[in-house]
């Protein structure tokens, strides 16, 4: 899983929703894998990003260091910055876990389970 | 034949074997990349601009690697571990997740640019558990797709209805959600050309309302079996859609899409000996 996309998941719990997001990363085994660099698609982005919350899960983590606030979307060293925490980041195992619910999603092989229970849905 | 909806549940029917012959089998591979890329030319994007997008039901990634080959991001939810697993085995760009789409999305609204999925609707007909009431799960699936889709935001599913009244059942259930849109049928006279596509908007940027995008094949008599179109990508040649002013049509080229679909599989070194360190993916830094 991309840092990106950890960015966009909330708790899919239903009912849950304080604290839903974002879900805390624990025990994270992290890989890096090179992806193409795409600056049309990191600035088209960039209003979608939660930025508390990138910057919070990338220090947590130890990746980067953002900036407090979003930067110069035309400054091509913050966006590659950026592109390398978005979308070269990758949690391979650990786990998330819901600060609201205290739902907790294994991470396994990159893939996190997001399985519910019935009563949960 | 029966249909694999009522032999198991799909995390059971999809299992090691049936996912393996899925990327083993490349007549399988080419029609589900064809209905693919008539999904995402559904889908309508804006014209070479790379996407965020949602494969729901991605299974293996043969659904997602055409979207990472027009140059797309893209996060895959599937039941099966074992059809997710191949995924991981080949590779994928996508971001995977183990979900039952049933149970509801989990994305903060607005997160997607589009949604496209394969071959997977129908399975959400079935009740394969004491608890699951078919309309439910539909209801909770559209509405929470719904929102985490950007406003003008498309999906589109192509899907094998049982009967009308699943289609019923499928359509009423996201116009309940607040979509709009409704069914396009390809080849609508063909029995083995013939392809169910659900065409929904999540709203639109201006309020407008969307028309529905022109079927295919709408003019060939009944009873007609043109043997090309089975390999839709190759045998088609769709006629120019209606499309807004200012929009151009992007049509995905059958000699480009190889190309890079190659260029693809070099990078990641498949074909190539892995002999220079930008061959394949990199993998450094964990800890
Ligand atoms: C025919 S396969 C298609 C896979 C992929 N889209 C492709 O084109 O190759 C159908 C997939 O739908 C998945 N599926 C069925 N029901 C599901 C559910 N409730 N939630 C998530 N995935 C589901 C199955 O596990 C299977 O991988
Ligand atoms: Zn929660």
């Amino acid at each position: 899983m991309r840092l990106i996309t950890h960015n966009m998941l909330q708790c899919p719990v239903k009912g849950c929703s304080k604290d839903n997001f974002p879900l805390r990363i624990e025990d994270a085994e992290i890989e890096n894998a090179d992806a193409d660099f795409n600056p049309q698609f990191l600035k088209r982005m960039l209003d979608r990003i939660a930025w508390g919350a990138l910057v919070q899960t990338s220090f947590s983590l130890g990746v980067a260091k953002l900036p407090e606030s979003p930067g110069d979307p035309n400054d091509d060293e913050f966006l590659q910055t950026l592109h390398h925490v978005l979308l070269e980041t990758r949690v391979k195992e650990g786990r998330m876990v819901c600060n609201g619910c205290g739902h907790v999603y294994p991470i396994r092989e990159g893939i996190p389970n997001m399985l519910l229970q019935e009563n949960e849905v | 034949m029966s249909r694999p909806e009522h032999t198991a549940p799909p995390e059971i029917f999809y299992n090691e074997s049936e996912a393996t012959k899925y990327t083993q089998n490349s007549r399988i591979m080419q029609i589900q990349a064809d209905m693919t890329t008539r999904a995402l030319e559904l889908l309508s994007l804006p014209p070479d601009e790379p996407c965020y997008l949602l494969d729901i039901g991605c299974g293996s990634g043969l659904s997602g690697e055409v979207l990472e080959v027009e140059g797309h991001v893209w996060v895959g939810l599937d039941i099966s571990e074992a059809m997710l697993d191949v995924a991981n085995e080949r590779e994928v760009e996508g971001d995977l997740f183990l979900h039952d789409i049933g149970h509801g999305l989990g994305f903060r609204p607005g997160t997607f640019d589009g949604c496209i999925s394969v071959s997977v609707l129908q399975w959400l007909c079935n009740a394969d558990r004491s608890s699951h009431v078919p309309k439910r799960r539909l209801a909770r699936f559209f509405t929470t797709l719904y929102s985490s889709l950007t406003r003008g935001g498309r999906a589109v599913f192509q899907f094998y209805p049982e009967n009308p009244d699943q289609v019923e059942l499928i359509v009423s259930s996201a116009m309940v959600a607040g979509f709009t849109g409704g069914l396009v049928v390809d080849y609508p006279n063909s029995t083995r050309a013939k392809k169910y596509f659900l065409v929904l908007f999540a709203g639109s940027p201006d309020n407008s309302s969307q028309p529905l995008p022109q079927a295919l094949g709408t003019d060939l008599p009944q009873g007609t079996e043109p043997s090309q179109i089975v390999n839709a990508s190759a045998g088609r040649r769709p006629r120019p859609e209606k499309r807004g002013k200012g929009q151009k049509r992007k049509s995905v080229k059958d000699r480009d899409y190889i190309m890079r679909k190659k260029e693809l599989n070099k990078r990641r070194g498949k074909d190539v000996p892995l002999d220079s360190k930008y061959t394949g993916r990199k993998r450094s830094g964990r800890f």
